[in-house]
């Protein structure tokens, strides 16, 4: 793809195999000596985490589904049979459950080294937008997931998360419900809703494997960002991924796991709410209905507005807004580090989706509910006022020359003495193949 | 040699006129098409409520132990049915009520006409004024509203009061406060004796 390969066929059956089927030369090419930015940050480690946090999911979820129950009657019992009689379940479960946090976590943290660091910028828009499909396609997900349970939260989240389709009432009469009815597989959410989330819940994790295939394949034409967002210029500015990043990633993947399995082990239910462990009762709602806490910014931002149809509509555009990003920014620096103005705006922004989560969890009454409304304006003035201008005004800071002198500095004389002729005068070109194959990328 | 009046690859000529060629890749694309249509409603519609769901069609219940301001829930659809026996205060309460006043001004009854106006009349039981019959979900999201049981916060148009995000119902189920955009609906219903309701 990217670069030349250099894949040699060790074994008369590598040769055989290779020949037929490359896939070790693939994974030799794109994980070992895959070229990749020389100073990759601790951020850029989330992404091998979030790998690791779907195959999680997956196994844990596959064994899990071999004790559920899909039944409104059986569903909740067959939970705490797991958490009770079958062998491990309470760590599988507990496991699964935490796991969706933690994805969550790691896919946020993701989403916003990407913000920050420009990565969805030029070439790197499809990388971008495939990975905002896998966030929507986790949101539902997760979700239905949820739904799973049984529980009071889940039955009421099922209830109005579904009646939100029922806002298109307000465009088509009839539509909406008519919609809605199609969904529930009947005239309230029930048995039929149950068995169907459940469907969805297992194929939904192997579109999410599809896509992420695709978002590994997209990264790996143009190659990896990194945290100056400049360009990689010769072979200096990058190591190949593996020793280098393998072990990187390794590491804070195990730091990863520490934290995860120490809310598996010690603090299970820290994230979930006490009103799931009371059995779905349809003829009655919680007082409070707050969905699980990686929901609650988009929750905020729904219940901001006082319009059904509107506030429906506003909880999409939040997350689909996202597929903008890379024409809405209109900077022609990648780095947030390198962007004085702008900056400011984006650490605002990091505080009010903070915010919004707290908000989410509140009443909408009083000084929550204009709060709510406050951020719900800056969420989007974000995107769509602050995005677009600071890029036109903004006067970026002078960039580094290269990604190793921003490593090295300057005064690393030799190093900079050798950038500057690579650059200025070309004295000493890299191997001319490897460069020109760089250009192409590039 | 004999020179060929026809290319050998009719479609890569832009100013050739149709072949049969064409007309086949078309009209065999284009059934195809249909045909995968047609395959595609079966996995749609096997999600619509099925035989079993449509034929749960219609509940009777006896109300002669609901006694005035006392309320009753039932199920019906899957759905609960708020049946209330009001007071003569919550009838008038209702009846002051000016219709310009009402967030929603169709009566949203399905026993009357879709544009009968949201008059306590026309949301109360035909000629049984005490009586109000209606789908205990509340029009924003599907939530339940509290006022059912005589300890429940009422809103403070004495009616119903949505936990979930605060929609107010008044003594007619209509709202009056909060995010819901319609009145809450009223089912299908006659009575079949002074104390027996039939829903659907």
């Amino acid at each position: 793809m990217a670069h030349p390969s250099t894949y040699q066929p060790g074994s008369g059956f590598e040769r055989w195999l290779d020949a037929r089927l490359p896939v070790v030369r693939v994974m030799h090419d794109q994980f070992v000596v895959f070229p990749t930015p020389r100073n990759l940050n601790y951020w850029w480690t989330f992404g091998g985490i979030l790998t690791f946090m779907l195959a999680v999911q997956i196994a844990t979820g596959v064994v899990l589904a071999m004790h559920y129950v899909p039944t409104p009657e059986g569903a909740f019992d067959s939970v705490e049979r797991i958490m009770r009689d079958v062998n491990w379940g309470w760590f599988l479960r507990y496991t699964h459950a935490v796991g969706a946090s933690m994805f969550f976590l790691a896919v946020y943290i993701h989403t916003v080294r990407g913000l920050y660091y420009g990565s969805y910028k030029a070439p790197r828009e499809v990388v971008w937008i495939l990975g905002v499909l896998i966030l929507l396609l986790m949101i539902a997900t997760a979700f239905m997931g949820y739904s799973l349970v049984w529980g009071q939260m889940s039955f009421w989240a099922v209830t109005v998360i579904t009646n939100l389709f029922s806002s298109l009432d307000a465009v088509i009469p009839g539509l909406g419900t008519k919609l809605v009815e199609w969904i529930w597989g009947g005239f309230s959410v029930g048995g039929p809703t149950l068995n169907r989330l459940y469907s969805l819940h297992y194929l939904f994790p192997f579109v999410i494997a599809g896509v992420v295939l695709l978002h590994i394949w997209a990264l790996h034409i143009p190659g990896n960002n990194n945290p100056t967002g400049i360009d990689v210029k010769s072979a200096k500015d990058t190591v190949p991924f593996h020793p280098y990043y393998t072990i990187k990633d390794g590491f804070a993947l195990v730091a990863f796991i520490v934290l995860f399995a120490a809310i598996v082990f010690y603090a299970p239910n820290l994230l979930g709410h006490p009103d799931n462990y009371v059995p779905a009762n349809p003829l009655q709602t919680p007082p409070h209905i707050v969905p699980e806490w990686y929901f609650l910014p988009f929750y905020a931002i729904l219940r901001a507005i006082p319009n059904k149809l509107l506030g429906v509509a506003a909880l999409m555009t939040s997350i689909s807004i996202l597929f903008f990003v890379p024409w809405l920014d209109t900077s022609k620096v990648r780095s947030t580090s390198y962007r004085p103005i702008y900056k400011w705006f984006f650490w605002a922004f990091v505080l009010t989706c903070i915010a919004l989560g707290y908000l989410g969890s509140q009443q909408p009454e009083g000084w929550y509910l204009i709060f709510g409304r406050v951020c719900t304006i800056y969420y989007f003035a974000f995107f769509l006022v602050v995005m677009p201008v600071t890029g036109l005004i903004e006067r970026p800071r002078a960039l580094p020359g290269s990604i190793t002198e921003s490593v090295l500095g300057p005064e690393e004389s030799g190093e900079i003495e050798e950038t500057k002729n690579t650059k200025e005068t070309k004295a000493t070109p890299p191997p001319a193949a490897r460069k020109r194959k760089r250009e192409e990328v590039l | 040699m004999a020179t060929y009046e026809t290319p050998l690859n009719p479609t890569l000529e832009p100013d050739q006129e149709p072949t049969r060629r064409d007309v086949i890749l078309i009209a065999a694309s284009g059934f195809a098409a249909i045909g995968a249509a047609a395959a595609l409603w079966p996995l749609l519609d096997q999600m619509n409520p099925d035989q079993s769901m449509l034929s749960l069609a219609t509940t009777e219940v006896d109300i002669s132990h609901v006694e005035a301001g006392q309320a009753i829930t039932v199920m019906w659809r899957g759905k609960p049915i708020f049946i209330r026996h009001r007071t003569d205060q919550e009838i008038g309460k209702a009846k002051d009520v000016k219709l310009d006043d009402l967030v929603d001004p169709l009566a949203r009854n399905a026993n009357l006409p879709d544009d009968a106006p949201a008059t306590d009349d026309n949301r109360a039981a035909k000629d049984r004024e005490p009586w109000l019959v209606m789908i205990g979900i509340c029009t924003h999201l599907g939530c339940i509203p509290k006022g059912q049981a005589v300890g429940d916060y009422k809103g403070q148009f004495g009616g119903w009061f949505c936990p979930c995000h605060g929609s107010q119902y008044d003594t007619a189920g209509r709202i009056r406060l909060g995010p819901a955009p319609q009145n809450l609906a009223i089912p299908p219903y006659s009575f079949a004796s002074d104390t027996k309701i039939k829903i659907g």
